[in-house]
C-alpha cells in the first residue's frame, strides 16, 4: 500500500464506471446525429426538441408541482412529529418508530402496490392526490431521519431554559427549537424534493393517466429505445441536481460560520 | 403541562394516523389480498385460496423467482468485490480529499435511477459506444448484443446500487483502528491471515448493511429488468408491476403474493441484519 | 441573622422515576435572601429538588409552596423562578443581547424598556462589549456570565443555580464563586445553588442542606456542619475525617470517660450515653495531635501506632498513621513558630491523640 500508485487507479476506474455513462449521456445530447454514438457535430436541436415536447414538459411540471407540495407538507409534518417524538415520552412511542423504520426498509415498489390497492379499495381515482399521499408516505421516514439525527445532540436544556424564561410551547418552538434545527428542517425538504423527483417506482402504480409525473413519460419514451431529447433532458436534470446540491453545500458552510 | 396537550396531541395524532392509514392498512390490505381469488372483472373476489402462492413455487414463476434471486445476488456480490477494495483505499488513505471523494460516490445518485438506467442502455446499444470502439479498434467486425442480455440487467444493478455497497462500508472501515492490524502482524500473522481473521469480521457490519441494502432494492427495481433485459429476463419485480399496471394482465391477488413473499424475504433479511450486528456489539465491542 | 422570612417550603415532596424513589418526604424551607447550597453525591436527589422547584418536574406527592402559595400546577413558564443551567443552555443562534433579552420579551416587556434592562444587567455582569457576540464566540466564564444574566434580568423571586461552575476550570471557578456570593449579596436576590463540590458549598452559602439518597442528611451554617457533623456519611462529606470506635467506662462532673482505641480519654457531649455504650468519635485531621513515643515510655491507656505516610504539604505535614488494630488515621499538622522542623521518621511508633473537646461524639451507627 506504501504509496503505490496502483490503488489510485482502481479508485480512478471505479469513479470511470460512475460517471462515464453519465458523461456519454451529457456529450451526446449535444450531438448532431438523431442516434447512436456517432458524432456529427454540435447542435442543440434535441433541447429545441425537448422545449416543444409537450409530453416531457407537463410530466416536468407536474413532477415539479408533486415534488415541492410533497417535501413542503412531509417536512412540516415529520418535524413537529420529529420533535414531539424527541422530547416527550408516551405509550406507543416505539410502536411509530418501528413502523418508520419498517417503511424505510421497505422496497419502494411494495409501498407503491400496498397504497394502489388502499386508493383502489377507498375508490379514489389515481391521480395528484394519491401521488401526493404515496410522496409523502415515501418521504416522512427519511426527514423524521434527519431531524432526529440533528435533534441527537440538541441540548434538551435550551427547551427548559426557554420555558424558564416565559415561553410557552409554540414561543418555545418557533423562537428557540426550529431556529436551532433548521437547517436540518432544509435539508430535510431538499432531500424530500429529490426523492419526490426521483420516484420513478412508486408513481407507476399511484399516478393515473390524467397526471403523469417525468419518469413515466421518460420510462414510457425510452422503452422503445434511444430518444436523443431524453438525453437532453437528463441533462438539464442533472445540472440542475448539481446546482442545488452545490448551493446546499454553500448555504451549510455559511450556517457553520 | 396541561398546555402540551393540544399542540402535541394533534402533531401525535397526525403522524400515528398518517403512518396507521399509509403505512400499516395498506400492507395488511396486501396481505389479505394475496390469499383472494382473482376476479376479472373487479379483480378481486373474496374467496381464500392458497393458490396465487402456490404459483410462485412450482412452474414458470418459480423459476422467474429463482432468476431473481440469482440476479440479485450476483449483483450484490460483484458490488462487494468491487466496492470493498474501493472503500479500504480511500478511507485508509490519508488524502485531505477524503470526505470529498468519498462524496463523489454519490454524487450521480443525485439524477434519477430512470435516467441513469437509460444512460446504461445508451452505452450497451448495438450502436452505442462499447460496440463502437470495439469495431472502431478492430476487436470484432460486427456489433455484440450486449443489451437486453442478464449480463446488461446485472450490469445495471451494479452500476445502479454500488455506492449504498460503498458507503456503508466505508463508514465501518474509516471508523476501523487500524492497530489491530499492526498487532495482528507483530504477532506474526500474513497480511491474507490479517485480512481474513482480523479485517474481515471487524468490518462485516458494513459488509452486512451493504449487502441489505443492495439485495433489497434489485429485487424491486423494475424498469432495470425492463429497460436492460429487453422484457426477455424479466425478474419478479416485472410480474408484481404487470399485474398491477399493465392493461391486459391484471392479477392483484398474484401480485400481491409475490408482494408478500418479497415482503417475508426482506423481514428476514432485517431481521438477520439486526440479530448479526447486535451480537456483534455485544461479541467485539 | 437577619429575621427569616419564609420563601419557598416543600412539604413532604415524594418523587420516583420509573418507579426509583429518588425523593422521600422531603421537607425544606428557604428563607427570603439567603444563599442556599444543596450539597451530596449525584443521585442523591438534589439537582430534582431544583428541578421540582423549576417546574421541569412535577412531584407525585407533596407540595410545593412559595410565598404562602401552591405552585404545584404552575408551569415553569409561569413562575417567578428562574434557573441558571450546568452547561448554561444558553440559546445557540441568538447574540448575547437576544439571549438575556429572551425572558423579557416572552413577558411582553416594551423594545425600550428591555434594552436598558439589558444593558443594566450586562453591567453587572461586565459584559457590555459581548453584546452582539453569539454563545459560541464566548469564553466558559463568559457563558456563564450571560447564564446569569439571562435570568437576573428577569428579577426573580429565586434564582435556581444547578452546578453552575462545575464546567469551569479551577482557577475561573474560584473567581466566580467570589462573584457569585458579591451579586447574591448585591442583588439581594435568594440563590439556590446545587452542588457536589464541598469547597463551594462551605465558601459561598449562608446555608448548606447535605442530601442523602433523597432525604435531607442534615442542615446548617457551613461552620456548623464541619464542626457539628450529626452523621458519619455528612462528616465524610464535608471534609476529611477520622471515624474512631470508643466504649463509655464511666462519667466524671459531666464529662464521659471513654476508651476510644486503646486511648483513655475524657469526652464532653450532649448525648445521652450509658456505661458499656458503644459510640463512633468523629475527629478532622487537623483536630489530631502526635506526641513522640519518647515522652510516654508507658503506651498502656494510649493509642500507639506507625507512621505509614507523610506528606509536606507547605503549611502543614500531612500523614497516616497506622494504629495497632489496623485503623489508619489522618492527621494534618500545621507548622508553627515552637516547632519549626517537627518531622518523623517513617514506621516510627507515636502516641496519637486530639485537642480535647473538639471531638464530635455519635451514638453508635450500627447499634
Amino acid at each position: 500500500m506504501k504509496h503505490s500508485k496502483w490503488p489510485w487507479l482502481y479508485i480512478f476506474l471505479v469513479y470511470l464506471f460512475l460517471y462515464l455513462p453519465l458523461i456519454i449521456l451529457i456529450i451526446f445530447s449535444f450531438n448532431e446525429a438523431s442516434s447512436g454514438t456517432v458524432w456529427k457535430g454540435f447542435s442543440l436541436r434535441w433541447y429545441d426538441k425537448l422545449f416543444n415536447s409537450s409530453a416531457l414538459i407537463s410530466g416536468l411540471v407536474n413532477s415539479l408541482i408533486v415534488g415541492v407540495s410533497a417535501a413542503t407538507i412531509v417536512t412540516i409534518i415529520g418535524t413537529l412529529s420529529a420533535v414531539t417524538l424527541f422530547r416527550f415520552n408516551f405509550y406507543g412511542k416505539n410502536f411509530i418508530m418501528s413502523l418508520l423504520y419498517i417503511l424505510i426498509m421497505s422496497p419502494e415498489i411494495i409501498m407503491g402496490i400496498s397504497l394502489l390497492l388502499l386508493f383502489k379499495f377507498l375508490s379514489m381515482d389515481l391521480g395528484f392526490q394519491t401521488l401526493l399521499i404515496t410522496h409523502i408516505t415515501l418521504c416522512l421516514p427519511f426527514v423524521m431521519a434527519v431531524l432526529f439525527t440533528r435533534l441527537a445532540n440538541f441540548d434538551v436544556h435550551i427547551i427548559e431554559a426557554a420555558k424558564d424564561l416565559g415561553a410557552n410551547e409554540l414561543q418555545t418552538f418557533f423562537h428557540i427549537i426550529l431556529p436551532s434545527i433548521l437547517p436540518a428542517v432544509i435539508a430535510a425538504w431538499i432531500l424530500s424534493f429529490t426523492i419526490s423527483m426521483d420516484d420513478s417506482i412508486c408513481a407507476f402504480f399511484t399516478s393515473g393517466p390524467q397526471f403523469e409525473i417525468l419518469p413515466q413519460k421518460i420510462y414510457a419514451m425510452v422503452r422503445t429505445g434511444v430518444k436523443p431529447e431524453v438525453n437532453a433532458l437528463s441533462t438539464l436534470i442533472f445540472g440542475a441536481s448539481m446546482l442545488i446540491i452545490i448551493i446546499a453545500q454553500i448555504m451549510l458552510r455559511e450556517r457553520k460560520k | 403541562m396541561k398546555e402540551r396537550n393540544l399542540f402535541h396531541t394533534v402533531t401525535i395524532a397526525v403522524i400515528v394516523l398518517w403512518l396507521l392509514l399509509f403505512a400499516l392498512i395498506p400492507n395488511i390490505i396486501m396481505f389479505i389480498v394475496s390469499f383472494l381469488e382473482y376476479d376479472s372483472q373487479s379483480f378481486v373476489k373474496a374467496v381464500f385460496t392458497l393458490e396465487n402462492y402456490k404459483k410462485f413455487f412450482t412452474g414458470a414463476y418459480f423459476n422467474i423467482f429463482l432468476n431473481s434471486f440469482k440476479v440479485a445476488a450476483i449483483a450484490t456480490f460483484l458490488c462487494l468485490i468491487i466496492g470493498y477494495p474501493f472503500a479500504y483505499i480511500l478511507a485508509r488513505s490519508k488524502s485531505k480529499y477524503k470526505g470529498l471523494m468519498a462524496l463523489l460516490v454519490v454524487i450521480p445518485y443525485w439524477t434519477s435511477a430512470l435516467i441513469r438506467t437509460y444512460a446504461i442502455s445508451y452505452m450497451l446499444a448495438a450502436n452505442g459506444l462499447i460496440n463502437t470502439i470495439l469495431i472502431k479498434i478492430g476487436i470484432i467486425d460486427a456489433p455484440l448484443s450486449l443489451l437486453y442480455t442478464e449480463g446488461a440487467v446485472i450490469f445495471g444493478f451494479v452500476y445502479t446500487l454500488l455506492p449504498f455497497m460503498i458507503l456503508p462500508l466505508y463508514a465501518t472501515i474509516d471508523k476501523f483502528d487500524f492497530r489491530y492490524i499492526e498487532a495482528a502482524q507483530d504477532l506474526g500473522a500474513s497480511k491474507l491471515r490479517t485480512f481474513y481473521h482480523i479485517i474481515l469480521p471487524l468490518t462485516s457490519p458494513g459488509i452486512i448493511a451493504g449487502t441489505v441494502l443492495v439485495f433489497l432494492p434489485a429485487l424491486g427495481l423494475f424498469y432495470i429488468p425492463s429497460l436492460l433485459g429487453g422484457g426477455k429476463h424479466i425478474m419478479v419485480s416485472n410480474i408484481i408491476q404487470e399485474q398491477f399496471t399493465s392493461n391486459v394482465l391484471q392479477n392483484w391477488p398474484l401480485g400481491s403474493a409475490a408482494s408478500v413473499l418479497i415482503t417475508v424475504i426482506m423481514g428476514i433479511m432485517i431481521w438477520a441484519y439486526y440479530k448479526s450486528s447486535k451480537s456483534f456489539r455485544t461479541k467485539v465491542l | 441573622m437577619k429575621q427569616q422570612e419564609t420563601l419557598v417550603e416543600l412539604k413532604n415532596i415524594c418523587k420516583s422515576f420509573d418507579g426509583k424513589s429518588v425523593l422521600n418526604n422531603l421537607d425544606l424551607t428557604i428563607y427570603n435572601g439567603e444563599f442556599l447550597t444543596i450539597l451530596g453525591p449525584s443521585g442523591c436527589g438534589k439537582t430534582t429538588t431544583l428541578r421540582l422547584i423549576a417546574g421541569f418536574e412535577q412531584a407525585d406527592s407533596g407540595d410545593i409552596l412559595l410565598q404562602g402559595k401552591r405552585i404545584n400546577n404552575i408551569p415553569a413558564n409561569n413562575r417567578e423562578v428562574h434557573t441558571v443551567f450546568q452547561n448554561y443552555a444558553l440559546f445557540p443562534h441568538m447574540t448575547v443581547f437576544d439571549n438575556i433579552a429572551f425572558g423579557l420579551k416572552m413577558h411582553k416587556v416594551p423594545k425600550n424598556e428591555i434594552k436598558e434592562k439589558v444593558m443594566e444587567v450586562l453591567r453587572i455582569v461586565k459584559l457590555e462589549e459581548f453584546i452582539d457576540r453569539k454563545p459560541h464566540q464566548l469564553s466558559g466564564g463568559q457563558q456563564q456570565r450571560v447564564a446569569l444574566a439571562r435570568a437576573l434580568v428577569n428579577k426573580p423571586l429565586v434564582l435556581l443555580l444547578d452546578e453552575p461552575l462545575s464546567a469551569l476550570d479551577a482557577s475561573l471557578r474560584l473567581n466566580m464563586q467570589k462573584e457569585l456570593k458579591q451579586l447574591q449579596h448585591k442583588l439581594g436576590i435568594t440563590f439556590v445553588l446545587v452542588t457536589h463540590d464541598r469547597e463551594e458549598a462551605l465558601s459561598m452559602s449562608d446555608r448548606v442542606i447535605v442530601m442523602n439518597r433523597g432525604v435531607i442528611e442534615q442542615c446548617g451554617t457551613p461552620k456548623n456542619l464541619y464542626e457539628e457533623p450529626n452523621s458519619i456519611f455528612v462528616a465524610n462529606f464535608i471534609g476529611d475525617v477520622n471515624v474512631l470506635n470508643g466504649e463509655v467506662l464511666g462519667f466524671e462532673d459531666n464529662l464521659i470517660k471513654a476508651k476510644v482505641e486503646g486511648r483513655i480519654c475524657s469526652i464532653k457531649t450532649k448525648k445521652e450515653l450509658n456505661i458499656g455504650d458503644k459510640f463512633t468519635l468523629l475527629l478532622r485531621p487537623e483536630d489530631m495531635r502526635i506526641e513522640k513515643l519518647s515522652e510516654h515510655p508507658d503506651t498502656e491507656g494510649l493509642m500507639i501506632g506507625n507512621i505509614e505516610t507523610k506528606v509536606y504539604k507547605g503549611a502543614t505535614l500531612d500523614t497516616t498513621i497506622k494504629l495497632n488494630n489496623g485503623t489508619v488515621i489522618k492527621a494534618s499538622e500545621f507548622f508553627d513558630e515552637e516547632y519549626e522542623d517537627f518531622d518523623y521518621n517513617m514506621n516510627e511508633q507515636v502516641s496519637v491523640g486530639w485537642v480535647s473537646g473538639w471531638e464530635v461524639v455519635l451514638k453508635d451507627e450500627r447499634a
